[in-house]
């Protein structure tokens, strides 16, 4: 194993985070915040409490889950797509990294950074909305879990996309309306009977529930279900890098 | 040749190898070559022959269609981890971390090729190669010259015992390429294998020890320079008469003299290397006949007059 590598990717990785530290921090806390005024403070006080919790508090771990989703597909998409537009990724592919090394440098970074973002948005919630977090440790999984699988996920998009159009049309017009569509700003069960069916073809509808379950101890869809199908996804991608390494697509020719 | 001198004398070995890429475009035919350890080896050619995509396949970054290649006898796909560590590759392109500083940069190299931290090995590349100063600039505020320094630089980060130029002094002005050579010198004296690829001539006339030529796919020629130089190298004369003359002179009608432009001048081709050149004779002969001329010079052929010479003639 080139430990060095890993660790020379992964700082590499941080130090573009904290460098462009309003683009990666900043903003999304920022967007964050404005959801919780809008949605938390001025509308949330005129709505009724779901399954025993406060508006505000309900939509907490739903744009946890959005940022973390969009942050760690841009982050990790972004992280393996920049080498290869300016030209630097000859230096990866030269190098004495496995396949296995250079996703654990470039998606350990994105992970990492999201899991920071996410927990930031929390503290930031604090501010806004009183909540308790019923299994603080459930939450830690559930948050790591979605910020690696989604990591990889972004990692694929970096390597399939040839340019920044594509590089944007997924989280774009894929997780974003997936993740809105998931019950972040309400529950599956407010749903009419038709549309609740359709809602669980919808992946992401088990990450939220899970991590609010996490917080509040109800849920739209049973925990393990949400468990499972986040490992399953985390599987099917890692599955996808390792066929993409394997057969050299788009990176060596 | 048995394994063992195999192993000592070469530091790369390619056998077979050939390149045809997606869409048909066969870059590279059943290439062989060895590289010598220790040695400044220059492949010449044209744009498009397969000079990088042959360094491309030694690196690990281009995957062959055939062939072998082995690095201090261990194979170049299988013992990846092995090989791609004895190499440093500064690409043709300047491609480079634009937002990073050159230290983060070149560090990030040497943690990339598996090498533990060490800032007294970086701090003496960039000393070498005139980048201290810049160390905590961005690269982006560099000048062309000084990225392809940062470029060396973090080739060698990793303390390589193999380096791959290739064409390291493309659009360098020439002090920086002056350098460039002298710093190429300096790492042939610690034991650095330089495998350089160019199509600027002077560039392998003044660095190479042997020269390969390789022309749409096909390397069509391995000599040592000094040889290649002497066995294709010819020398002439060129007179520059005072009164042009419609034809040879009788008496001077000898092989190797001819008349070039419209009479004005004589053209005498000779063998540098050999004991009588003809030159003292044929400047008697000359005062016979009473042939007056207000110039005389030797021109010499450059490996450039060969490289041109061999690339036409190829297949």
């Amino acid at each position: 194993m080139n430990f060095p590598a890993i660790r020379a990717i992964y700082r590499f990785e941080m130090a573009r985070t904290f460098r462009t530290l309003t683009q990666s921090i900043v903003s999304p806390v920022l967007s964050t915040s404005l959801y919780f005024i809008v949605f938390g403070t001025a509308i949330g006080s005129r709505m009724g409490e779901i399954g025993g919790t406060s508006y505000g508090a309900f939509i907490i771990p739903g744009l946890i889950m959005l940022s973390l989703l969009n942050e760690s597909i841009s982050n990790a998409s972004f992280g393996i797509y920049l080498p290869k537009w300016s030209g630097t990724i000859y230096e990866l592919l030269s190098a004495p990294v496995s396949a296995l090394e250079a996703v654990l440098g470039y998606v350990g970074a994105a992970a990492s950074k999201s899991v920071m973002l996410g927990l930031l948005i929390l503290v930031t919630a604090r501010f806004f909305v009183p909540y308790s977090i019923l299994h603080p440790g459930w939450m830690i999984v559930f948050l790591l879990l979605t910020a690696v699988t989604f990591s990889l996920f972004g990692f694929i998009i970096g390597l399939w996309a040839d340019d920044f159009q594509k590089l944007q049309v997924i989280p774009l017009m894929v997780v974003t309306p997936l993740t809105f569509l998931g019950g972040a700003f309400y529950s599956i069960g407010m749903l009419p009977p038709f549309w609740q069916k359709v809602a669980l073809f919808n992946p992401v509808v088990y990450l939220i529930s899970g991590f609010r379950w996490s917080f509040y101890g109800h849920s739209d869809v049973n925990v393990v279900l949400s468990a499972s199908m986040t490992l399953g996804f985390l599987l099917l991608c890692g599955v996808a890098v390792a066929c993409i390494f394997r057969t050299g697509y788009k990176l060596r020719s | 040749m048995n394994d063992s001198s195999h192993l000592t004398q070469q530091a790369v070995s390619i056998r077979g190898i050939s390149k045809t890429y997606k869409g048909g475009f066969q870059a590279l035919k059943a290439v062989d070559l060895d590289i010598r350890r220790g040695e400044i080896f220059a492949l010449l050619g044209p744009n498009g022959a397969g000079k990088t995509t042959l360094i491309s396949i030694i690196c690990g970054i281009v995957t062959p269609s055939g062939g072998s290649v082995t690095v201090d006898g261990h194979d170049v796909l299988r013992d990846y981890r092995v090989t791609r560590t004895k190499i440093g590759l500064v690409p043709q392109e300047l491609s480079t971390d634009a937002f990073e500083t050159v230290w983060a940069s070149v560090r990030f190299s040497r943690g990339l090729f598996g090498r533990e931290r060490n800032d007294a090995h970086i701090e003496k590349v960039l000393r070498a190669l005139s980048l201290w100063e810049k160390k905590d600039a961005k690269i982006m505020t560099l000048s062309g010259g000084m990225k392809r320094r940062v470029l060396i630089a973090k080739a060698l980060a990793h303390e390589p015992s193999i380096l791959f130029l290739d064409e390291p002094t493309a659009g360098v002005d020439v002090e920086l390429r002056h350098d460039m050579w002298q710093m190429v010198r300096g790492l042939r004296e610690t034991g650095v294998t330089v495998i350089l690829t160019t199509h600027y001539i002077e560039e392998a006339e003044e660095m190479a020890d042997r020269v390969g030529v390789i022309t749409r796919g096909e390397l069509i020629l391995v000599e040592e320079k000094d040889v290649l130089m002497r066995k294709l190298g010819k020398k002439q004369l060129s007179i520059t008469l005072q009164t042009p003359m419609q034809a040879l002179p009788a008496g001077l009608d000898a092989s190797g003299l001819e008349l070039a432009d419209d009479g004005a001048t004589l053209i005498y081709t000779f063998d540098a290397q050999s004991e009588d050149t003809g030159i003292a004779d044929l400047l008697r002969k000359l005062a016979e006949r009473g042939v007056d001329f207000k110039d005389l010079h030797t021109l010499e052929t450059s490996l450039e007059d060969i490289f041109v010479s061999l690339v036409r003639g190829a297949p």
